[in-house]
């Protein structure tokens, strides 16, 4: 199996970058950081990549709303080679402020082979507390289109965001998600039942829906950070489980672990047209 | 489905802006927590409404089609789940609804608004607007606030207006209307066009010298004016107003520290600089390898490991954040942000650390003096500020503290803080002749300007303009791109040296760099955000975000474009040269040449006289508490001590991903810790501990025990969490009264002197420090100064993060020591302060022993003996077990009569004073049952005491030293005290 190739994108107000290609190069693939303006000059380069990555931050300092500008960009110079990009097998990833583009973009609710989105569904609300909120939250994989997630996988990390709260704008555009299986990963609690309530479920998310998938599984995004729980010492409790000595690693690098393995060699795929 | 972009059946208004007017709404059903938090600001103002929804508005060019706008708001500023956008055609206002009320609230003209830049950015992008190449176009934006009806008459307008400014707005920056659509749009008014300016200096008299300062601003002293006009005579020529205001901006005690450099009279004994004499003197006898460049950068700094070094700084930003608190602690931020961009040759920052100081916050507001904000609503802003500053640049904020006392009503303090890491190539700079003057970053407005200059009557009937456009506010964002640029041009090293542009901008950066060498810059060459500014104001303007860079000119092409690739303008403005002197040039004229010898040597040196008398308050003692627990839960919901969570919640602390030992720790992430930890390297199992201590209430009674006691404080944080005591720096910020009057320098120096004598005693040097000596404040004939305030921030390495330690309990049955001697001192104590009684004697470290403790202790950790260690200061034992018990969620029992005491004198109650006394140098320290002999061993001959035992009760039981319960609580009852402390 051939290395993955990752393309993180990062633009004005990237600020969870080295972090996420630190956790992409602990999973084995191999990274290169670009600007955006570099890929919309050239588009063809997320031909080179298996995964592209929108990391975290506060692209354009989420002015006017969080991911707003970079999502423009997005549909405006980059839509038809991302919908390329994944209807050929390739991944992509969007974490938290990457997430919230990705949302912006529209790429969730597209129909796979088609490059006309239809109106968007879906949105990131304020959080109900109305302030940004750094705390550490338990994400359950759900059984869904991302098979390469394993069905009640918990992942402890922070989450830290102002605009995270999933919302839909009808139930129907719920069922669809579920019918669909997008529905990746929930907030739980520590001992993996779903979160009901504020602060296991952070930001208010509708059915606590932390992260969706588009209908073919390779597009994932989610607001929490699993690339901050890397280190045995990055998890808050770690003082007090490491009088045993036996953390090795953070929960979150088993997350990052699989994806980079399920996108191994979509490139390849693409080559041979 | 898109959003709604309907046009509301205008009406043509002659006041209304000639803009589109985008006014996005939440869609009905869509909650909106902005619309609660502003009801709830409205209530506490005095209105209660019944109905409130919020509008977002923005104003973009008319000469858009409609077309254009409707697409502006469908695709860039309106979501099409969440919103409904109106549209409002140029020249028109929308039309008043029956039973609605409107406020809006906009930026005055000229204040920097960075969502208005990126909207217009956006409106490019999105080709709804020419501007490829050329600035983007001029747009703005405003908040609007829709009131229903109320089922009665409308709320009278006044009463409105009044709420409105005090609740949800600054007034400073703002304008607010109601039922007024007249929104302002364009940029502000120029300035009256430019003609050199020549200042008639030589011929005036001492009246006249004072006068041009005043009304300047200058805040010269008259015997700097007399310095200065004996130069200019000496020279035969009137100084330019250029030249003047470099002048004011180079000597002023902001960048020269005029009163810690000076020559002081201290009660007869004479000092000839202060900082030189106490804070540097004590690095310069320690002589630390490890230090590797000290006071003379931006920032201080010091070796790490595996090739890097790590460098900070602590700035203090308190006037601004006074006027207007979100965005003066905002620009506090950037400010020591690019002190770390601006070291060497730029360093990465790696963590913020932020320390306010305000009023009591349960003030009544009618007891608010006149000209200030209520101390609950300056927390807040400043909060928010760091948040939105700190978050956006994705600096993780891990440390800070909040300290609240009434002479801080009027003076709230705002200290920001910035570790950087960096390559250690990177610690050194120069300048070369030949090189170029190099500005990079956001573009030059009147921001910072203060007022008028000097020769100008007409710019008097502007002030108001001016003012508005005076405040700072800061774009994250843009600093942001310029850190992304900058790294990338150092490591290419495209650059000789970097400065950042602080408290006088360009004069400042420019004539610092130059001042080996000489310097000449053409003014008309440096961007700026508007037309019409005048070479003075584009000279000394504190827009934010601008750093200045020494390129040789062989590498100006690719620099250039490294900072074009992260979007960032890079503009060469003038050469470095060989001429001593610093040449100032607008479209050709020469608007100032200055001798760089007098205008960094010619300041003269006044004297200034200090004395210091100890205030006369009867021994208080240590009375006994009839309820223990009843107090102890009041101390743990005083502000200094209460939980900070709700501000800790709110910066992204885990950024980056280098977090060890997080704000707060323990079983429920609850817990205070002492210090955060982070791993700069992910390449080096060293980590770097960073804390502070401070403490005015000591301050009051003895400002050099202060001094220690807040030394050790800072200490005992990184000590407690596993940093060596041997490789911990300092850094000291003070902030005093004004310095002219002998009671406030006299306490400077006995400050000053304590810091000397601590950090020789302890080991640990000075590596950087700052000053701010003018925080008073006029109430009629009476003038109030702040309590002496020393914030001293301590930067550990943790030899290997695996050995870290939180504060947390971690197992029953585990045996509780307490290091260090418990002694009556609670002057200034949060006791003595609960029981209203003033005066005695403040703890004070001994200096002998205290740094052999910590070093034991260090050792201890490094054993690994320690299973949770926390130090004891505000609240004494007390505070500390409760908060250990409740953060590990579990329980524990002290016996007082253990506690190492000497004999207490007449008047302290024995187990008052060994509960509540915050002696220096002490640590409540839980170690396994197995490795007690193992951890006796290390404190042999130092006060080390078993004091009591962890269980699994959840509660705090505490044994008076006659026997007997004197304390028996639940964790429960603990931890929601600690929780209750601040109401928002």
């Amino acid at each position: 199996m051939s290395t993955t190739r990752a393309l993180v994108l990062r633009t004005a107000g990237t600020n969870c970058d080295a972090e996420t290609v630190r956790a992409l190069e602990l999973s084995g693939a191999s990274v290169e950081l670009v600007h955006l303006r570099r890929v919309l000059a050239e588009p063809a380069r997320l031909e080179e990549a298996d995964l592209v990555v929108f990391p975290g931050g506060f692209s354009y300092g989420d002015d006017v709303a969080a991911g707003r500008i970079f999502g423009l960009e997005l549909r405006h110079g980059l839509l038809e080679p991302l919908c390329r990009h994944v209807d050929r097998g390739g991944h992509v990833l969007g974490i938290c402020n990457g997430f919230q583009v990705l949302v912006e973009s529209g790429l969730f609710e597209r129909e796979p082979g088609q490059h006309e989105l239809p109106p968007r569904g879906i949105a990131l609300h304020q959080n109900a507390s109305n302030r940004f909120e750094c705390r550490w939250v338990t994400l359950r994989a759900e059984r869904c289109a991302a098979s390469w997630l394993e069905p009640g996988l918990l992942i402890p990390c922070p989450a830290a965001h102002g605009e995270g709260r999933f919302v839909v704008r009808d139930e129907a555009v719920l069922r669809r998600l579920e019918a669909r299986g997008q529905i990746a990963l929930v907030y739980a609690r520590e001992d993996g039942t779903t979160a009901d309530a504020y602060p296991a479920n952070p930001n208010g998310s509708v059915r606590s829906i932390a992260g969706i998938c588009d209908p073919t599984g390779r597009v994932l995004g989610l607001m929490p950070h699993p690339e901050r729980n890397i280190d045995p010492w990055h998890h808050p409790h770690w003082t007090r489980s490491a009088l045993s000595g036996a953390r090795t690693e953070g929960e979150g690098l088993e997350f990052y672990r699989r994806l980079v393995r399920a996108a191994a060699g979509t490139r390849a795929a693409a080559a041979v047209p | 489905m898109s959003p709604a972009t309907t046009t509301t059946a205008p009406r043509p208004a002659r006041s209304a802006p000639n803009a589109w007017r985008i006014e996005v709404v939440r869609r009905a059903g869509v909650d909106d927590p902005a619309a609660s938090a502003a009801r709830r600001a409205l209530a506490d103002a005095g209105v209660s409404v019944a109905a409130l929804s919020t509008v977002r508005g923005y104003l973009l060019p008319p000469e858009l089609t409609r077309a254009d706008a409707e697409a502006a708001a469908r695709e860039v500023l309106a979501d099409p789940v969440l919103d409904d956008a109106h549209i409002v055609e140029p020249g028109h206002a929308p039309a008043p609804r029956p039973g609605v009320q409107r406020v809006l609230v906009a930026r005055k003209a000229g204040v920097m608004d960075p969502v208005a830049l990126t909207v217009g950015r956006a409106l490019v992008r999105a080709g709804l607007a020419a501007g490829a190449g050329g600035p983007a176009p001029f747009t703005a934006t405003f908040r609007g606030y829709e009131i229903g009806a109320q089922g009665g008459a409308p709320i009278a307008r006044e009463t409105l207006l009044a709420a409105a400014k005090r609740g949800l707005a600054n007034e400073i920056i703002e304008d607010v209307l109601v039922d007024d659509e007249s929104l302002h749009f364009g940029p502000p008014p120029p300035s009256p066009r430019h003609q050199l300016v020549r200042v008639p200096l030589r011929e005036a008299d001492d009246a006249r010298l004072e006068a041009i300062s005043r009304d300047g601003h200058l805040s010269l002293s008259p015997a700097e004016m007399r310095a200065i006009q004996a130069h200019y005579r000496s020279i035969a020529r009137e100084p330019t107003a250029c030249e003047l205001e470099t002048i004011a901006q180079t000597w002023s005690e902001h960048c020269k520290h005029k009163t810690f450099t000076g020559i002081v009279d201290f009660e007869g004994e004479v000092i000839d600089n202060l900082l030189k004499r106490t804070i540097k003197a004590a690095t310069l006898e320690l002589d630390r390898p490890w230090c590797v460049s000290v006071f003379h950068d931006n920032a201080g700094i010091v070796e790490f490991d595996d090739g890097f070094d790590l460098a900070i700084k602590v700035e203090t930003h308190n006037h601004p954040s006074a006027l207007d608190p979100y965005g003066g602690a905002g620009t506090g931020v950037g400010g020591v942000v690019r002190d770390i961009l601006g070291v060497g040759l730029g360093a990465r920052p790696i963590a913020n650390t932020d320390a306010f100081f305000v009023g009591p916050l349960d003030l009544p507001e009618s007891q608010v003096p006149k000209g200030c904000m209520h101390p609950a609503r300056i927390l807040t802003g400043v909060v928010a500020g760091v948040r939105d500053y700190g978050n956006r640049m994705g600096i993780p904020t891990v440390s800070g503290g909040v300290w609240s006392h009434p002479g801080y009503l009027a003076n709230p303090l705002v200290f920001a803080g910035t570790v950087g890491l960096l390559p250690r190539w990177a610690a050194t700079k120069s300048v070369e002749p030949g090189d170029l003057v190099v500005v990079v970053g956001g573009r030059t407005g009147r921001d910072g300007i203060h007022g008028a200059t000097f020769s100008s009557a007409e710019l008097h009937e502007e002030s108001e303009i001016v003012s508005g456009a005076a405040v700072q506010i800061g774009d994250a964002i843009e600093e942001k791109r310029v850190l992304d640029a900058l790294l990338r041009a150092r490591d290419e090293r495209l650059y000789r040296a970097v400065t950042d542009c602080g408290a006088g901008g360009l004069s400042s950066a420019v004539g610092e760099m130059g001042a080996e060498c000489g310097a000449e810059v053409d003014l008309e060459l440096v961007p700026l955000k508007y037309p019409g500014l005048r070479p003075e104001e584009i000279w000394i303007s504190e827009a934010q975000e601008r750093m200045v860079l020494a390129v040789p000119p062989a590498s100006w092409e690719r620099l250039a474009a490294v900072f074009a690739a992260e979007d960032v303008e890079a503009t060469a403005i003038g050469r470095f040269t060989r001429t001593g002197r610093l040449v100032l040039r607008y479209h050709g004229e020469v608007v100032g040449d200055l001798d760089l010898g007098f205008l960094h040597e010619g300041t003269p040196r006044p004297v200034r006289k200090a004395s210091w008398s100890r205030p006369a308050f009867a021994e208080p003692g240590a009375p006994p508490a009839r309820d223990h627990e009843g107090l102890l839960l009041r101390l743990l919901a005083l502000p200094d001590i209460a939980s900070k969570e709700w501000i800790v919640r709110q910066y992204d602390h885990e950024v980056q991903g280098r977090s060890v030992l997080k704000p707060l720790v323990g079983a429920r992430m609850d817990g205070p810790g002492d210090a955060a930890v982070l791993q700069p390297l992910s390449t080096s199992r060293k980590g770097c501990a960073l804390a502070c201590g401070a403490s005015p209430r000591y301050g009051e009674l003895d400002p050099g025990a202060m001094a220690e006691a807040v030394i050790d404080e800072a200490l005992r944080n990184v000590v407690a969490v596993g940093g060596d005591p041997d490789r911990t720096a300092i850094l000291d910020n003070f902030s005093w009264g004004n310095c002219e009057k002998p009671d406030r320098l006299g306490a400077l120096v006995l400050a000053a002197r304590g810091c000397h004598r601590a950090a020789v005693a302890y080991g640990t040097p000075f590596v950087s420090g700052k000053d701010s000596l003018n925080n008073e404040y006029r109430i009629g004939e009476r003038s109030i100064a702040i309590p002496p305030t020393l914030l001293v921030t301590a930067l550990s390495i943790v030899p290997d993060v695996a050995r870290t330690v939180s504060m947390d309990l971690k197992r029953a049955g585990s045996r509780l020591y307490l290091l260090g001697s418990t002694r009556a001192e609670l002057g200034g104590s949060h006791y003595l302060a609960l029981l209203g009684a003033r005066g005695g004697t403040p703890p004070r470290p001994d200096l002998a022993t205290a740094p052999r403790l910590f070093r034991a202790l260090h050792r201890a950790i490094g054993a690994g003996v320690v299973l949770a260690a926390h130090d004891l200061s505000e609240g004494g034992l007390a505070t500390a077990a409760a908060e250990m018990a409740f953060a590990g969620d579990l329980g524990c029992r002290i016996q007082l009569g253990l506690v190492p005491c000497p004999d207490l004198p007449a008047g302290f109650d024995p187990d008052a004073t060994r509960l509540y006394s915050e002696s220096c140098s002490r640590f409540l320290v839980e170690v396994g049952g197995g490795r007690a002999r193992e951890f006796e061993a290390f404190f042999e001959g130092l006060p080390c005491a078993q004091v009591g035992t962890v269980d699994a009760t959840r509660r705090l039981c505490v044994e008076g030293v006659r026997g007997g319960l004197v304390l028996d609580v639940t964790i429960d009852r603990l931890r929601s005290a600690h929780q209750s402390g601040f109401s928002s």
